[in-house]
């Protein structure tokens, strides 16, 4: 049983002030849906009539769910929603299937044992999500390039993968260096008020401002 | 009944690919695995990617201190130092602005077909992790230790008790997200 102390009755008192603080969010949510699909292209989908076939929700729709989303994941599995981990334990796991055993006794990997957690169940639980979402509401395709690479730079998919390689290479060089992503930092990190999470969020957008920037108005 | 949740595996393991589910069907809803809305927030001209991402911190940041004040979790703060957070982080940036997906929106544009961030990103972040575990106990004992803060919170900082921490953030993200749509996001 909770006995609720001075403490808590102030936190009370402080959630439902701002959850009625929240409630225009999602009146305004709620009206976006009524309106024309946040983003909508030429290439995508008509959208359809329920509200798993529509190609796109509001984006306040989408930070609330993955909002409530993370107070799942603290109260039922005591870890914030994070995805880079994933990767460096995939990484793991195919440097054992080469090399054998000698690859656990790296330092990295005896702090990030190669092995499928929660996150690695996440990541892939995230592919399926997307594939779900996407095949709904008719918004699969196959697509080598981009339409807003394409405008740029013409069919060029060795182009677009190589770029989308280097970038994926210093993307998961960065993250493990820096110790989170745009989920773990930039989502989980920040709403625990952390600082280090609230600088990484910004050197990620800066450095991708930055890029973005050089690609498209200088290079292209 | 929580504790026996919390430290099943394989319960845990199953909660992993439900909560993934719903965030890969969400990002994919939100239209965040597009190449095109994270290249439009890098280039300044579509706000979608920084709305999600504010309107997910303002909820999340609500329950989840809400909780930890009544005893049912527990914060997982990150430490950080100028050598790790900085550097790391304008690594990450430069990668996200080529790659224009990151590491949970890759994925998820690998569920929608996109091959570039199947082929490039997923196989790149493989690599690059790959490459940092092979540096990281130099690392370690040089560059990440530099300028080191630890894992203070900005309430911790500024001096102040923690709920008025999350209410200067809560108001801070929704001025933000007023701006955001008086300039037609």
């Amino acid at each position: 049983m909770i006995h609720p102390t001075r403490e808590t009755r102030r936190w009370l008192w402080f959630a439902a002030a701002m959850m009625i603080l929240l409630l225009p969010v999602l009146a305004h949510a709620a009206e976006a849906f009524d309106a024309q699909p946040y983003v909508q292209t030429e290439l995508e989908a008509e959208p359809g009539e329920g509200l798993f076939q529509r190609a796109r929700w509001s984006p306040y729709l989408v930070g609330v769910g993955i909002g409530l989303l993370s107070w799942l994941a603290f109260l039922l599995s005591d870890h914030p929603l994070g995805v880079s981990t994933a990767y460096a334990r995939t990484a793991g796991m195919l440097e054992k299937l080469a090399r054998g055993s000698a690859a656990e006794q790296k330092a990295y990997y005896r702090e990030y044992a190669p092995t499928i957690d929660w996150q690695w169940m996440l990541v892939l639980g995230l592919l399926i999500g997307a594939v779900l979402s996407a095949v709904v509401s008719g918004d699969f395709r196959w697509e080598f390039v981009p339409p807003l690479w394409e405008g740029a730079f013409g069919h060029t998919p060795a182009a677009r993968i190589i770029t989308a390689l280097v970038g994926g290479w210093l993307i998961g060089f960065g993250a493990r260096w820096t110790g989170g992503c745009t989920s773990g930092h930039g989502i989980s990190g920040t709403l625990q008020l952390v600082v280090s999470s609230w600088v990484a969020v910004l050197c990620f957008f800066i450095g991708g401002i930055a890029t973005a920037h050089v690609i498209y108005y200088i290079l292209a | 009944m929580i504790e026996r949740i919390r430290s099943s595996p394989r319960t845990q393991q199953v909660l992993g690919l439900l909560f993934g589910i719903c965030f890969g069907f969400l990002l994919q809803k939100g239209g965040v695995t597009r190449y095109e809305v994270i290249l439009g927030q890098l280039l300044l001209i579509d706000w979608t990617v920084v709305t999600i991402m504010l309107t997910a911190v303002f909820t999340g940041m609500l329950g989840v201190h809400l909780m930890v004040s009544l005893g049912w979790a527990n914060l997982h703060k990150k430490p950080g130092s100028v050598g790790r957070t900085v550097i790391g982080g304008l690594i990450f940036g430069v990668g996200f602005g080529m790659l224009g997906y990151c590491p949970g929106t890759g994925m998820g544009a690998a569920g929608q077909g996109s091959l570039d961030a199947l082929l490039g990103g997923v196989m790149g972040m493989i690599l690059g992790a790959a490459c940092f575990a092979a540096i990281y106990p130099k690392a370690r004992d040089g560059l990440l230790k530099k300028g080191d803060f630890g894992d203070v919170t900005l309430d911790q900082i500024l001096h102040l008790p923690r709920w008025l921490g999350v209410a200067l953030a809560a108001a801070l993200i929704v001025g933000i997200l007023l701006l955001i749509e008086m300039t037609g996001g």
